[in-house]
């Protein structure tokens, strides 16, 4: 008993340091990245539960993380490849289009599920004071689990289709980031919007849509015309992220530099920007959601 | 080092009317206000705001324990999450040194699909706890909720009791400096209550800092030396608990006469809707005042929308010092459970007579329970109406004389010479 009640006198010591001051906020304010380490185990915990349940009272639990892109790569082969005999720039099909969809399921989970996690989590945010931006954050995050899982049936193609790994492959962490921070970026700016208007919930299915047709998901990107074409393709980041993907896995021409800096400024452009809606409408979460 | 916990100056929270119920508003609405905005140029209607809290200033030492009382809507809630940072002041400025941490509502974060286990790490994590803090207490939180056999169940299949024994018994092993408790003993049978009031009661007089919300007046007044009386959002008085408690329960801001239930306050998933209580004179009219040589009713309606088996509708009565006077039930009587323990789904009053000559003069405070014994609490408010009683006729009014005691029947004396 003594022991335990010396302990956390001493405790109480170092923590008395902390001191909280309460008052109304006004401007743009940034993330306090201080405060967001010391809730890294709450993010932790967060993205740990969101992958436990994410499949919890399935059938297949976490096959499903494969299954998904898994199926949309053989419905591609057949419609595009097969049907509408779309060019895959001389790879395999099924190599083609799944490199192409591991980096867009990424995106496309991290987007639609950041962009409703305030909303699921409004019993959180109503009752418990914690950097709200920890809940998007570990949204995308428990992406990569299943990123990770969808990559082992990757490395099984590339054996089975005799895809031989270029050293473009050490690139693959770098596209792996970039989609994240795209996807915690929109996530940022749905999940804020949709703590005031629920639209966001109807809009965001056609907006994952589209911006997978705006993407060379399907298609490769040798199809879109040079010129000014193209740099405005680089403008959607995610054409960056899929095209680098795509190169990491199955080598050839290497994309082009300046339209990849061109998504890497996009991207960036998107977190900021998230980041600082996010913190200012931030203050009003538990009152509006 | 500081001796001051939390200092509050002029502490203010406004919202916007219509923006709490429905919570949000569509794009098209933004978009068609802001459109008229632009027409009739940009005017800040003030009327559409409300304050919630307002001008709240005072300090806390560090040790102390507060309690917060007041009505539903007097900004109890409000004051407690600003102070757990949920959510900003309009107007302001609080100081709080040291950790806090807040118990607003006990298994935020518990999910459904989790084991126990898993859940006690997750929800100790939100609470603001270290996860070697967790493991430490773990195996003291799954005792106190008496959950061990079931720590690796998922948590959707708990009893109702058992889900929130597991969500108190984590917030409860919580050891922050300042701890933030807003009517977490309103939940659970009257064992697990005796047992959460305990275990406040060991955190109170561990010299921690507690700010502690209740409509419980006997929590209160066992667990705080000082309260706060909050009415409209402002504080009304300071004082020494048993003071403060006696000044709400007689202000006319407590509920007297008659009392409805506004809204659905049992939630969904529970068939029980307690309608309304009153007090009822001998001709059937609703009163505030009764005299004691007179008998009275306390009347209390509510809906089933739902069969229930094994119901029990109850009456807690208290004087206005929170001290208990009786407990009853309408199914005490054997004859009357074979009748009403089961009860269809529909409107139905549970009556109680109070014979005459009875009670003593004074201010009681009715409380209502209904159950199935051991089984599930469907509802509780311990502080539901008041009442005042005369004690004008009475037996020994004769003299002009406080009688001491909440009852004061009219008892059978004998008097006969002593038999040698």
């Amino acid at each position: 008993m003594y022991k335990v009640a010396q302990t956390s006198a001493i405790e109480n010591k170092n923590k008395s340091e902390l001191k909280t001051i309460i008052k109304p906020s006004h401007g743009w304010s940034w993330v306090d990245l201080r405060e967001l380490w010391r809730y890294r185990e709450l993010i932790y915990f967060l993205v740990w539960r969101d992958v436990k349940v994410r499949y919890k009272q399935t059938l297949l639990g976490a096959a499903w993380a494969i299954l998904k892109p898994f199926l949309s790569m053989v419905i591609f082969t057949v419609i595009f490849a097969g049907l509408a005999q779309l060019k895959t720039d001389g790879a395999p099909p099924p190599v083609f289009y799944y490199a192409g969809l591991l980096p867009w399921v990424l995106f496309q989970d991290g987007v639609t599920k950041a962009g409703n996690s305030l909303v699921t989590g409004s019993n959180l945010i109503t009752k418990v004071y914690f950097p709200r931006i920890a809940i998007p954050l570990a949204a995308v995050a428990a992406g990569i689990v299943d990123f990770a899982l969808a990559f082992l049936i990757m490395i099984g193609m590339m054996v089975y289709y005799g895809v031989a790994p270029t050293p473009a492959i050490w690139t693959i962490p770098l596209f792996l980031l970039l989609a994240l921070i795209t996807a915690l970026g929109v996530g940022l700016w749905l999940s804020a919007l949709n703590v005031s208007y629920r639209d966001v919930g109807y809009v965001t299915p056609f907006l994952v849509q589209a911006w997978l047709y705006a993407s060379p998901v399907v298609y490769s990107t040798s199809l879109i015309p040079e010129g000014w074409a193209r740099i405005v393709y680089g403008l959607n980041p995610m054409a960056g992220v899929v095209q680098g993907f795509r190169w990491a896995i199955l080598g050839g021409v290497m994309p082009s530099v300046g339209l990849f800096a061109c998504s890497v400024g996009v991207t960036l452009l998107l977190l900021l920007s998230g980041i600082l809606y996010f913190r200012r409408t931030e203050r009003t979460f538990a009152d509006v959601v | 080092m500081n001796d001051i916990a939390i200092q509050v100056e002029g502490l203010g929270k406004q919202y916007r009317i219509g923006a709490m119920p429905t919570g949000y508003r569509t794009l098209r609405d933004a978009l068609v206000s802001s459109l008229k905005r632009l027409g009739s140029g940009y005017i800040r209607r003030e009327h559409e705001m409300i304050w919630a809290l307002r001008d709240v200033s005072f300090d806390l030492h560090r040790g102390q324990v507060l309690g917060i009382i007041g009505r539903n809507g007097a900004g109890k809630s409000t004051l407690l999450k600003l102070l757990s940072r949920v959510t900003e002041p309009t107007e302001g400025y609080a100081e709080i040194n040291g950790r806090v941490g807040s118990l607003l509502e006990v298994g935020t974060g518990f999910h459904p699909e989790l084991t126990g286990r898993e859940n006690i790490y997750l929800n100790g994590a939100i609470l603001g706890m270290k996860r070697v803090e967790i493991e430490a207490k773990f195996d003291e939180i799954v005792d106190f909720a008496e959950v061990r056999r079931f720590i690796d169940t998922p948590v959707k299949r708990y009893s109702s009791g058992m889900y929130l024994r597991l969500a108190f018994a984590v917030a409860a092993h919580l050891e922050p400096e300042i701890l933030v408790v807003d009517e977490v003993l309103a939940v659970g049978d009257a064992e697990f209550q005796r047992k959460c009031l305990g275990k406040m009661s060991d955190v109170a007089h561990e010299g921690r800092t507690v700010l502690f919300v209740s409509h419980n007046m006997s929590a209160i007044l066992r667990l705080t030396e000082e309260t706060i009386v909050l009415e409209n959002g402002r504080i009304v008085l300071r004082a020494p608990t048993h003071k403060a408690v006696d000044y709400y329960m007689t202000s006319e801001m407590s509920r007297s006469g008659e009392y409805f239930w506004e809204g659905d306050v049992t939630g969904q998933e529970n068939p029980f809707k307690p309608i309304a209580l009153r007090v009822v004179d001998l001709q059937g009219r609703v009163v505030d005042r009764v005299a004691s040589k007179e008998g009275f009713s306390l009347e209390f309606e509510y809906e089933l929308n739902d069969a229930i088996n094994g119901l029990r509708v109850g009456l807690y009565l208290y004087t206005s010092q929170g001290e208990p006077v009786l407990t009853s039930f309408d199914t005490d009587e054997p004859g009357r459970y074979e009748l009403f323990a089961e009860r269809g789904k529909g409107r139905y009053v549970s009556r109680c007579r109070i014979p005459a000559d009875f009670l003593n003069g004074g201010t009681f405070i009715v409380g209502v329970n209904a159950s199935s014994f051991q089984i599930r609490s469907f509802f509780t408010e311990e502080h539901a109406l008041t009442f005042n009683v005369d004690s004008t006729g009475a037996p020994g009014t004769q003299w002009a004389e406080i009688r001491r005691g909440p009852v004061r029947p009219a008892l059978d004396w004998e008097v006969g010479e002593a038999v040698r």
